[in-house]
């Protein structure tokens, strides 16, 4: 880093250029966060226990971590298994599905919430036959999973891509050079490679999941205690226009997310050193 | 970017079997029609379960056309300012060290772990009328929230990071002697951000006002909250199709809905397009 610091000193522009970042993220990102934690620190203890842990938001939580997780660990081995599809083979179709990997994130998520409810639901195409099996997606905590799966995938395969098509290739043949199994390779060279970039792309599906309300609301059925995520309970003290409610409810859920975000961010470090990718010393 | 590498009848030892290959392909296109195509495929076929009159009808619906007006309004607003915020986040953090520059990089990541719900609502907190500063501004006839200018500012700091997030590694990726070889032979500093880097960076800057302008026309949660859904005033176009949808016109909706989705096909399209060609 250090000889190079002094070649990029030469480059004009920074002044201009940091003064428009700073002032960005002042506006756009540390003001409004702020907003919410001065909010929430002036309820009394008492209030703020009262309105964000009772039962009916402790079930909130509750349901937003476990479908969140739940759609982390359906989408990372489905992007997984569509990124190495794509990168790795050739077949009718590639193209189109490599194309279209994105849509989940580039329909509005209010569409793609109605499009999954209708077709997951009792009567619908696929919710059809899924009842007569005895099972209900629509309506369910089931469906929430479905929806934040969807909304997964493009992210855990736009994050696996890039490393797939270039980096594990010299390895894995010296490994089926050297006489090792494909399953071997895969699990003993190419997994510990790509576990940061896969951890990245479960990292963003869960904070995309925790938070998701526009897809959920069409698919969740919104029933307190059973079918109703936090971000709903917080729509629903905001209308009835109970803000310092909302915002202690908001507050828990950025802290639940944020910490799980900093423990997978911690993992990815640590996977990350383990396979070389990045050396011991930082940080 | 062809690879022909692989037209060898025989195969190589990092070449999976081809029953696993097979298995792995058929799960692959499973998992992508019914997960990702299916939704499409859904809105499209339900526009015209009518027939095109009611989709014609639908579409032209005042409130509906009202509604695509403001959300045009709001892209006119969102993506310059992600553009412009863009270029100057990647400028300075790929290319400069600075104290404070990890806590900015860190900082570009929140909006993504934070709900859209909970975006919304730091703008009622703000300039709600039961704020202080939005009473003040309501009294002077330039409410925020249930107006144009709340569902510009949320819609804003949901999208903020998304071109600054693909021109970063791109700007990072770019050889320092370059532009040197550019200001020695005299440009300034603007020449050489305009004919020179941000040309180099294209894809990625097409790519990040893609992603940030399906995100923006789609937003929903922090819209919905500052909104008021007052209709032919302050729907958005996802607004108006969830009110469609609740009052009962699934058809009418999906109608509406399938334009997002040409939008989003549209939007898809013009990035690899693009990269493709380089």
């Amino acid at each position: 880093m250090t000889p190079h610091r002094r070649r990029r000193r030469a480059l004009p522009g920074l002044p201009l250029a940091l003064s428009i970042t700073a002032t960005g993220a002042l506006l756009f990102i540390i003001v409004p966060l702020a907003t919410i934690l001065v909010t929430a620190a002036r309820l009394s203890r008492g209030r703020f226990a009262a309105v964000a842990l009772n039962a009916r938001a402790l079930a909130a939580y509750r349901l937003s971590l476990v479908t969140a997780l739940s759609a982390t660990a359906l989408a990372a081995p489905l992007g997984l298994l569509l990124a190495w599809v794509i990168t790795r083979y050739r077949f009718p179709g590639r193209r189109l599905v490599d194309a279209l990997i994105d849509l989940p994130v580039a329909l509005p998520t209010a569409v793609l919430g109605l499009a999954l409810g209708a077709a997951y639901t009792t009567t619908g195409w696929l919710g059809a036959p899924l009842a007569n099996l005895g099972l209900h997606v629509a309506f369910t905590p089931f469906g929430i999973t479905l929806a934040l799966t969807a909304l997964g995938l493009p992210l855990v395969v736009r994050a696996l891509t890039p490393i797939l098509t270039t980096r594990p290739f010299d390895t894995e043949e010296a490994s089926a050079v050297l006489g090792a199994t494909r399953w071997q390779t895969f699990t003993r060279v190419t997994l510990p490679t790509i576990t940061p970039a896969l951890l990245t792309g479960a990292a963003l599906t869960f904070a995309r999941g925790i938070g998701e309300y526009g897809s959920v609301v069409f698919i969740a059925g919104n029933m307190p205690f059973r079918t109703e995520v936090a971000p709903l309970l917080i729509m629903t003290r905001i209308e009835e226009f109970d803000d310092g409610a909302a915002t202690a409810i908001a507050t828990t859920l950025l802290a639940v997310s944020l910490a799980l975000l900093f423990v997978i961010a911690r993992l990815e470090r640590h996977a990350a050193v383990r396979a070389g990718l990045r050396p011991r010393t930082t940080q | 970017m062809m690879s022909t590498t692989r037209t060898t009848a025989r195969r190589r030892p990092t070449d999976d079997a081809p029953v696993i290959r097979a298995a792995l392909i058929a799960l692959a296109i499973a998992t992508f029609a019914l997960l990702i195509a299916a939704p499409a495929a859904i809105v499209l076929v339900g526009a015209f379960r009518l027939g095109i009159a009611h989709f014609a009808h639908a579409i032209a619906d005042p409130s509906a056309l009202a509604a695509a007006r403001l959300t045009l309004v709001v892209l006119a607003y969102a993506i310059p300012v992600n553009v412009v915020f863009g270029i100057g986040a990647a400028w300075s953090i790929a290319r400069f060290d600075f104290p404070g520059r990890p806590a900015l990089l860190a900082a570009l990541d929140l909006p993504l772990a934070v709900s859209p719900v909970i975006s919304g609502l730091v703008f009622v907190l703000l300039f709600g009328a039961r704020a202080p500063l939005g009473a003040w501004l309501i009294a002077h006839h330039t409410p925020i929230v249930f107006a144009t200018p709340g569902i510009v500012l949320a819609t804003v700091f949901v999208t903020f990071p998304f071109v600054a997030r693909e021109l970063i590694p791109a700007f990072a990726s770019l050889e320092i002697s370059v532009d040197e070889a550019a200001l020695v032979s005299g440009a300034t500093g603007w020449q050489l951000l305009i004919r020179v880097t941000l040309p180099s960076v294209r894809a990625a800057l097409i790519s990040g006002v893609a992603l940030a302008t399906a995100r923006a026309a789609g937003e929903f949660g922090a819209v919905a909250i500052v909104s008021g859904n007052i209709a032919g005033r302050t729907n958005t176009l996802p607004l108006h199709i969830a009110s469609l949808y609740n009052a009962g016109d699934t058809t009418g909706a999906f109608a509406v809905a399938s334009l997002l989705v040409a939008v989003a096909l549209i939007t898809l399209a013009i990035p690899t397009r693009w990269a493709s060609d380089r």
